[in-house]
Order: structure tokens, then C-alpha cells, then sequence
């Protein structure tokens, strides 16, 4: 589009057109800088929105018109989450299960990544995708009640067993797709040279994929770590997860805004960071499956 | 396994050898797939026939259950909660597809062309839609407001009277859209970047030495060539706003009344606030086919998008 804009320009430029085709360039200029700034304001501004909430005090919050820059800035609201929500403890239940979850789908799932792709078993995957595409809740009710049954319900353990629900198939998505575009020669060689399928995977297969695995962990884990609905249900108070804390504890304990903000960047930040870590490869994961978080 | 076959053939040359070997990996290969083949029976094929299952009885949590074949579908099928629930679910996903569409593929038409910060503008722009749902919900929760809510004060400024946003009842989907939109207008933008980036560049370039004008360009070239592209969004899209759960119950509660209750809202209730494990299987079930149909739709159109590119 861009050589198609500045090659319009210098045909209509000549001559006889110059000056009202300088002004009509002007203006569509004008009118591409007023597209960009009403596509991106939206996102900046409810960002901004909430890190002006977090770090105001209340009386500036809830002023009528509203108080848009903090002054002075208070970093009163984060402390108090922290000190008086016990936020500290949800965000590690959040490390835990989250990175448990991960974990365990990595272990799992790169290998399962690697048979499918090699076996060239592409409905395995497409079963993947219609479990991906499955609503959350729907694992939720059986997983509940076996829980209920085996005792385990308000444990750390039954959320990162939950979790797996919405680890295991990206990492295999991911690292199916990944595997299959490896060149296949080098593993020929190793396999020609007497390793076995194991060794071949483990030597050769497993360290070219590592680009694939980082991409695959860190989606993985944004998505269990954003997961809201299965901590709302099966944790028990002091065992939930992040969003489930935000929501439950913070918002029926008190309504003030401020603190609730402050919860909220605590809860979003670690997943925007790493979001700007894998920004590219984010992009293509996503838009290549069109998956995403149950 | 087809490539493989002449490499290999340096090392067997009977053939019988040759396919006993590829045999063998094929075996070693299946083996690699044992572990999350249990997992995934354990967590997702189980809960499914579970579900399905416990849908032919009537049961909550800590009663005995009772057979009562399709009784429970046949519930639903007269249960005005549910049905009104289905026309939610339908209102909400239109408008939730259709917008995010247009808006997304503006986006991506600006984003295409190269101007200065884009990538840092992208960035930006792609952040809501890895933001956690819940903290963006309740940051839009108070945006809301209707007396201290800041959405509020910018109608004011526009001159405009105050909205009850969420809390009137024929207002409070399109105001849940407006956050999905804001959400999820990224994804759709993404994908269709990826389309535009894959363009051809000649049809242009004669288009243009016709003479044709920058809309003709867009309307008669870019957008039926990025057609099967605007396809797959649509059905993601579709498919993520059937879904939609933790911005209507974090904001709304399905309210006022039962105003914003979707299918996801009112399973959620008949499981877990009521217990009603038996009847909430059955909903499970109707989602379950909705969604599956969608879901078939989606590798059934990107298959036809592959084939016209």
C-alpha cells in the first residue's frame, strides 16, 4: 500500500496539478494520522485509565469530573493489596499452577508434538483444535465433581491438574507445527549412525526446536496464568489463583477503586511483559492456529 | 514417512527389511505420543462423555441420581431462561463478529502501509488482547459508572446525556460488546495483516495505470483477494464470542435481571450456584454441538482459503 500511495502522488504531482494535489495530499495525510491515533487511543487510554485509578487515592477517584493525572502519585494502593489482600499469596498460587501446568504440558507435550509431526498424523491435531475450542466450563463440571469425590477440591493440585485442560493442547499444537518444519536429514544421519528414535529425538530433534518450545511455554502459560473461571470454582479461599482473587476476595471485601486497580496491573503486567518479550513469534502462533486461552 | 523412504534406502536394500524398519519407528513414534495421549484422555475425552453422560440423569452434588433418559433436553427445550439465554448469546456474538470485522480490517489497512513507530504502535494496539480478562473487566466495571464512571464524563464532553451503560437492560450488550470489541479487534487485525502481506502486488500495479482510485483499489482488488482471510476471523471470532464468560460475569453477572445472561452465564449458574449437575450437562451438551458445528465450519473454511491461495 505504501508504494501504491507514493506512486499515485507522483503521477497526480505533474504539471498542471500541482497545487491542489499538494493540498489533496496534505489532507490524506492529515486523514492516515487521525486513523492512527483513533485505532491505537482506545488501547492506551484504558491502559492509562487504570494506572491513573492505582495510584490516586480514593477521594481523586471518585471526584466528579474526573481527575486524570495522579497529583502527587501514591503507591498507597499497591501496598495495601499486598499487605491487607494477601495478594503476594495469590500471586504465587497463580506461579504455582500456572507453571506446574506448563510444565508438566511441556513434558507431555513436546514429545507428542514430535510423534504427531513425524507420524504425520494431522487429525490428532485437528482433535486439538475442537478441544481448544471447547468453553472452559464445559471440562469444569466433570472435573468438579471427581474432585469433590477424591476430596481434592480446594487444592493446588486439582487447579494445575484443571489447567492442564488449556496447556497441553497449545504445547502440542504448537510444537507439532513446529517439528514439522525441522529438516528431517539430520535426523536421518543420526538414526543411519546407529541412534536410536529416543536418542535422535533427544540430540538432534529436541535442540533445534528450541525457539519453538520458548513460544509454546510462554503461550501456554499467559493463557493458564489469564485463566479466570476454573480458580472461581474450584479453589478454596486461600488456595486461588490471581484473576480468581481479584475478582472474588478483592471486590466483595471492598469497593474502593483504587486498590482494585492496583490489583488488576499486578494481575496483567507479568502477562504484557512477557507479551513484549515474544511479541513476533506471539503473532504468528496466534494468528497461524487461531487458538487461544479456553 | 514418504520422504524418508530414499534416505533409508542407502542402508536396507531388501525391501522387506526397509518396511520392517519403518514399521518399528512408526511403533516408536506412537510411543512418543503415549503420554499426552493419557493426559488428554484423562482431562478433556473423560469430561467430555462424563458430561454427556450424567446429562441423562437428575442429580445435584450430594444427592443420590436419578435416570430420567432425555428429560432433561426436553427441559431445555421449553425453558424460557434457556431460550431467551440462546437469543443473548446470538444478539451478543453478531455484533461481537461484526464490528471487531470492519474496525479490524481498517486497522490492518493502516498498519499496512509504513509510517513511523508502527511496530511500537502495533505493540501497543495488540496489548488488550493478551491483557488478563478479569483486570481489564473491572477496570471497564468502573469505567461504566454511571455517576463517577469516566465513559460518562467523555459523553458529556461530546455534549451527549449520561448513559446507564451496564446497568439498563437494553443497553448492557452492546456495552459488553464494546469491551469485547476493544479486546479482540487485534486478533482480527492480526490475521488480516497477515492476509495483506500476502497479496499480490501486479494486480495493483495495472489497476493503477487504468487509473483506478485508491477506494476501487480497496473494493475491487484488496477486499475480494483478502476474502478468505476475513473468512477464518470471522469464525474465530465467531467461535471466542459464543464463548465469551469472564467479561459478562465479572461485569454484569448476566444482569440486570437476567438481561445479559448467556448460554456460558446461565450454565455457569445451573452448575454452580444451584448444583444442578444433571440438567447443566444437558446445556453443556446443546453448547457442545453449537460450538463443534462452528468449530468444523472453521477447518472447513480454512481449507477452501488454502486452496484459493
Amino acid at each position: 500500500m505504501s508504494n501504491a500511495a507514493s506512486s499515485v502522488d507522483s503521477i497526480s504531482c505533474s504539471a498542471a496539478f500541482r497545487r491542489p494535489a499538494r493540498l489533496k495530499r496534505a489532507l490524506r495525510k492529515l486523514a492516515f494520522a487521525a486513523s492512527i491515533v483513533v485505532i491505537v487511543s482506545p488501547a492506551i487510554l484504558v491502559f492509562l485509565w487504570m494506572l491513573s485509578l492505582s495510584l490516586k487515592n480514593e477521594v481523586d477517584n471518585l471526584a466528579y469530573p474526573p481527575v486524570f493525572i495522579p497529583s502527587p502519585p501514591t503507591f498507597r494502593n499497591f501496598v495495601q493489596v499486598f499487605a491487607e489482600n494477601s495478594l503476594g499469596l495469590y500471586f504465587w498460587n497463580s506461579i504455582v499452577v500456572s507453571g506446574g501446568a506448563t510444565l508438566l504440558a511441556l513434558l507431555v507435550g513436546v514429545p507428542a508434538g514430535y510423534g504427531i509431526a513425524r507420524l504425520q498424523a494431522h487429525r490428532t491435531t485437528v482433535l486439538i483444535l475442537i478441544a481448544r475450542m471447547t468453553p472452559a466450563l464445559s471440562y469444569l463440571i466433570p472435573l468438579y465433581a471427581v474432585f469433590q469425590f477424591l476430596g481434592l477440591n480446594n487444592t493446588l493440585t486439582a487447579l494445575t491438574i484443571t489447567h492442564l485442560v488449556i496447556t497441553v493442547p497449545i504445547i502440542v499444537y504448537i510444537m507439532a507445527g513446529y517439528f514439522e518444519t525441522l529438516p528431517k536429514e539430520l535426523e536421518e544421519a543420526a538414526l543411519i549412525d546407529g541412534g536410536s528414535v529416543w536418542a535422535m529425538f533427544r540430540y538432534v530433534a529436541l535442540p533445534l526446536a528450541r525457539p519453538g518450545i520458548v513460544v509454546g511455554t510462554i503461550l501456554a502459560f499467559i493463557f493458564s496464568w489469564n485463566n479466570f473461571v476454573f480458580g472461581a470454582v474450584l479453589a478454596g479461599r486461600a488456595t486461588r489463583t490471581l484473576p480468581a482473587a481479584v475478582y472474588n476476595v478483592l471486590t466483595f471485601e471492598q469497593l474502593a477503586w483504587g486498590p482494585l486497580a492496583a490489583a488488576a496491573i499486578v494481575v496483567t503486567l507479568p502477562v504484557l511483559l512477557l507479551t513484549v518479550v515474544i511479541q513476533k513469534e506471539i503473532v504468528a502462533g496466534l494468528t497461524h492456529g487461531g487458538v487461544k486461552g479456553a | 514417512m514418504r520422504p524418508t523412504v530414499t534416505s533409508t534406502a542407502n542402508i536396507s536394500n531388501s525391501s522387506a527389511l526397509r518396511a520392517a524398519f519403518l514399521r518399528r519407528r512408526r511403533r516408536d513414534f506412537r510411543l512418543f505420543t503415549l503420554p499426552a495421549l493419557v493426559v488428554i484422555c484423562a482431562v478433556i475425552l473423560f469430561p467430555w462423555l462424563f458430561t454427556v453422560w450424567m446429562s441423562a440423569f437428575d442429580w445435584k452434588i450430594g444427592s443420590v441420581a436419578h435416570f430420567v433418559g432425555l428429560d432433561n433436553y426436553a427441559q431445555l427445550a421449553t425453558n424460557q431462561r434457556f431460550l431467551e439465554a440462546i437469543g443473548h448469546t446470538f444478539y451478543f456474538t453478531l455484533l461481537a463478529v461484526a464490528i471487531p470485522l470492519v474496525l479490524g480490517t481498517w486497522a490492518a489497512l493502516v498498519f499496512h502501509r509504513e509510517f513511523p513507530f508502527r511496530g511500537v504502535l502495533r505493540s501497543v494496539f495488540t496489548m488488550p488482547m493478551m491483557a488478563t480478562p478479569v483486570a481489564v473487566a473491572l477496570v471497564w466495571t468502573m469505567m461504566f459508572h454511571p455517576q463517577q464512571g469516566v465513559l460518562n464524563y467523555v459523553l458529556s464532553l461530546a455534549g451527549l446525556p449520561p448513559s446507564l451503560w451496564v446497568y439498563s437492560p437494553t443497553l448492557v450488550i452492546p456495552s459488553l460488546v464494546l469491551v469485547e470489541i476493544w479486546h479482540w479487534t487485534p486478533l482480527v487485525m492480526l490475521i488480516l495483516l497477515g492476509g495483506l502481506a500476502s497479496l499480490p502486488t501486479e494486480p495493483y500495479e495495472s489497476a493503477r495505470l487504468d487509473g483506478a482510485s485508491e477506494w476501487q483499489l480497496f473494493r475491487y482488488i484488496t477486499l475480494p483477494l483478502l476474502a478468505p482471510f476475513i473468512v477464518v476471523a470471522a469464525v474465530i471470532r465467531t467461535i471466542d464470542a459464543v464463548k465469551a464468560f469472564d467479561t459478562i460475569y465479572v461485569i454484569s453477572q448476566g444482569g440486570p435481571g437476567t438481561a445479559s445472561e448467556t448460554i456460558n452465564l446461565y450454565l455457569y449458574l445451573q452448575a454452580f450456584a444451584f448444583y444442578n449437575i444433571g440438567n447443566a450437562s444437558a446445556v453443556v451438551v446443546v453448547f457442545f454441538v453449537i460450538i463443534l458445528a462452528l468449530a468444523l465450519l472453521l477447518l472447513y473454511v480454512r481449507q477452501r482459503a488454502k486452496w484459493v491461495q
